[in-house]
């Protein structure tokens, strides 16, 4: 019994260490400034105004779409190319594949901030600058997408393959027709994978996006705080900050599982 | 083994272009480009100047960059031993027999699935110094206020542990893994032989669990090195410059200064230093296991 309570009362505190603060973000954002530092969540006060002063000071819809469109399109895009090279390098034999497989692993360890710069004077140089094709074009390929849809082709039976092929299907079909139906737990990681770290994503939107229409929802949020749009209402604040949690956390109720594994394979990818 | 045919080299070849294309627009080119942009002064708008070895030469004489990049070494020297410590203690928890695992495990899980955006700003009113919940808590137990985000000497450690908290769970994720990969029978053989859950732990748990440890350390170091979006919403770099990462000092050098040329010349020196200090604590840390 006791051994019990050692181990529940850690793992409670745990939770509400990590939990609390956003549960005290969300109701801060209902209360009046004079409110804000309370510990407690209720109040008598709550009301939505500083939800409606960020709707008015900033276009967070407009972002929210904005970061819907750039995060959609890149996730499409790393999922459709990404399985399209994973099938190369794990079912089709040619010369060069290993190399390219290598090639795949020693890029992935080059850190982003020596190609940074560049990569913006690219983006310049091509006048994509404040344009979603700026956003998007980096992110629409990813070499661990790459890794993980070929680990998971090697498991698929040849004969599966060999059948479809005597059908007529080329490769593309068999690809798309036979293989990726059976290869949703690689879908799904990837497409978490590359959905939330582009949702997420806040570096690249600042550097390459000024004009306030073609923000994403963390950038315009970024700047309405720092840019001092807020002003120094703590309550305007914490409604933006809610505002921008709210999406993925709803995706995260109700994928949590399949979040939790798929963010780990990152960590599992070697 | 399956035989080479024309047919499949040919679409081999042609499917494995997106990421040909890819790499020569995305990896290939910028790092040529950095490779020439080194040499040069450039502020994009006018023509790119060659001034030789000189961006080097003031990345040398460039005291605040040094600082940054101190400053981003004080940063990982706190979060990282704090996180491995913190996630293996929730992590040999979870790893017990328990009711709500999934629902714990989610909890903590909870700020890594959120943008770091969300997590500073929450943070930032935590860590004021008059109204911050912190410091009600901390006087409400009868303790001094903290200074958390104003002192030059605590606001790096406080980032330190903001990005502890938002990290961490991923980190007990990892660590829950690598425990339940080691078996029982080692455990059930050592309290035979008379093992405290100490030795235990010691002998047992964390030489088995070498190849985790290393993995938490190169994936937070290459996490910290990129610390930029806390400083910026946070400090702002200060008090003092004492914030200031060194990815934040690169940020302004290129798109507050527009100081391109010199802005890659420290972007191409911090990759070194990344990629010296990531091989260095493979070769120190990592054990083979038996």
């Amino acid at each position: 019994m006791n051994r019990k309570i050692s181990t529940y009362i850690p793992l409670l505190i745990g939770a509400i260490f990590f939990a609390y603060p956003f549960l005290w973000m969300f109701f801060a954002s209902l209360k009046p400034e004079t409110q804000i530092s309370e510990l407690w969540l209720l109040s008598k006060n709550l009301n939505l105004k500083n939800y409606s002063i960020v709707f008015a000071k900033i276009p967070i819809l407009r972002a929210f779409f904005n970061s819907l469109l750039v995060s959609t399109t890149i996730t499409l895009s790393v999922i459709v190319f990404g399985s399209i090279v994973g099938y190369a390098l794990s079912r089709l034999n040619f010369k060069g594949r290993d190399f390219i497989l290598l090639l795949i692993l020693f890029t992935m360890m080059i850190p982003f901030q020596i190609t940074l710069i560049p990569t913006y004077v690219l983006i310049v140089k091509l006048g994509l600058v404040d344009s979603y094709a700026g956003l998007i074009f980096p992110g629409m390929m990813n070499s661990l997408a790459i890794l993980i849809f070929r680990g998971f082709f090697t498991t698929i039976p040849q004969s599966l393959i060999e059948s479809a092929r005597i059908d007529g299907c080329n490769n593309l079909q068999i690809l798309f027709k036979i293989i990726m139906p059976l290869s949703k737990p690689a879908v799904a990681t990837v497409g978490i994978l590359t959905f939330t770290s582009s949702w997420n994503e806040v570096l690249w939107p600042l550097i390459v996006i000024r004009s306030e229409k073609l923000m994403t929802m963390p950038q315009l949020v970024t700047i309405f705080v720092v840019g001092g749009q807020a002003g120094s209402q703590l309550g305007v604040q914490l409604a933006s900050a809610t505002l921008l949690a709210l999406p993925i956390i709803f995706a995260y109720v109700f994928l949590q599982r399949y979040f939790i594994e798929s963010l780990a394979r990152t960590g599992l990818k070697e | 083994m399956v035989k080479m045919s024309k047919v499949d080299s040919k679409a081999g070849y042609f499917m494995v272009m997106p990421y040909l294309i890819y790499f020569a627009a995305f990896i290939a080119y910028p790092l040529i480009f950095s490779f020439i942009l080194i040499f040069h002064r450039w502020n994009i708008v006018t023509p790119m100047e060659f001034i030789g070895l000189k961006n080097f030469v003031r990345l040398f004489k460039d005291e605040l960059f040094f600082k940054s990049i101190i400053n981003t070494l004080i940063f990982l020297s706190i979060h990282i031993p704090l996180q491995i410590v913190i996630a293996l203690f929730f992590a040999n928890l979870l790893n017990k027999q328990i009711k709500f695992r999934s629902l714990f495990r989610a909890l903590y899980f909870l700020p890594v699935v959120v943008s770091s955006v969300v997590v500073t700003i929450l943070w930032q009113q935590m860590y004021a110094y008059e109204t911050g919940l912190i410091n009600q808590v901390l006087s409400g137990f009868g303790f001094k206020k903290i200074p958390w985000l104003v002192s030059p000497e605590i606001a790096m450690p406080s980032i330190a542990v903001m990005a502890t908290w938002k990290n961490v769970g991923f980190y007990i994720v990892l660590f829950l893994a690598g425990l339940q990969s080691i078996p029982n029978e080692l455990y059930e053989v050592a309290e035979i032989d008379g093992a405290s859950s100490f030795q235990k732990f010691y002998r047992i748990t964390l030489p088995l669990l070498n190849p985790t440890v290393v993995l938490v350390i190169v994936l937070s170091t290459i996490g910290g090195f990129s610390l930029f979006i806390e400083p910026y919403i946070l400090t702002g770099g200060g008090p003092l410059d004492s914030t200031l990462s060194a990815m934040l000092y690169i940020y302004n050098q290129a798109f507050y200064f527009n100081h391109m040329g010199y802005a890659a010349t420290l972007g191409f020196f911090f990759a070194l230093v990344i990629l010296v200090v990531v091989i260095a604590q493979r070769k120190f840390i990592e054990r083979e296991v038996y």
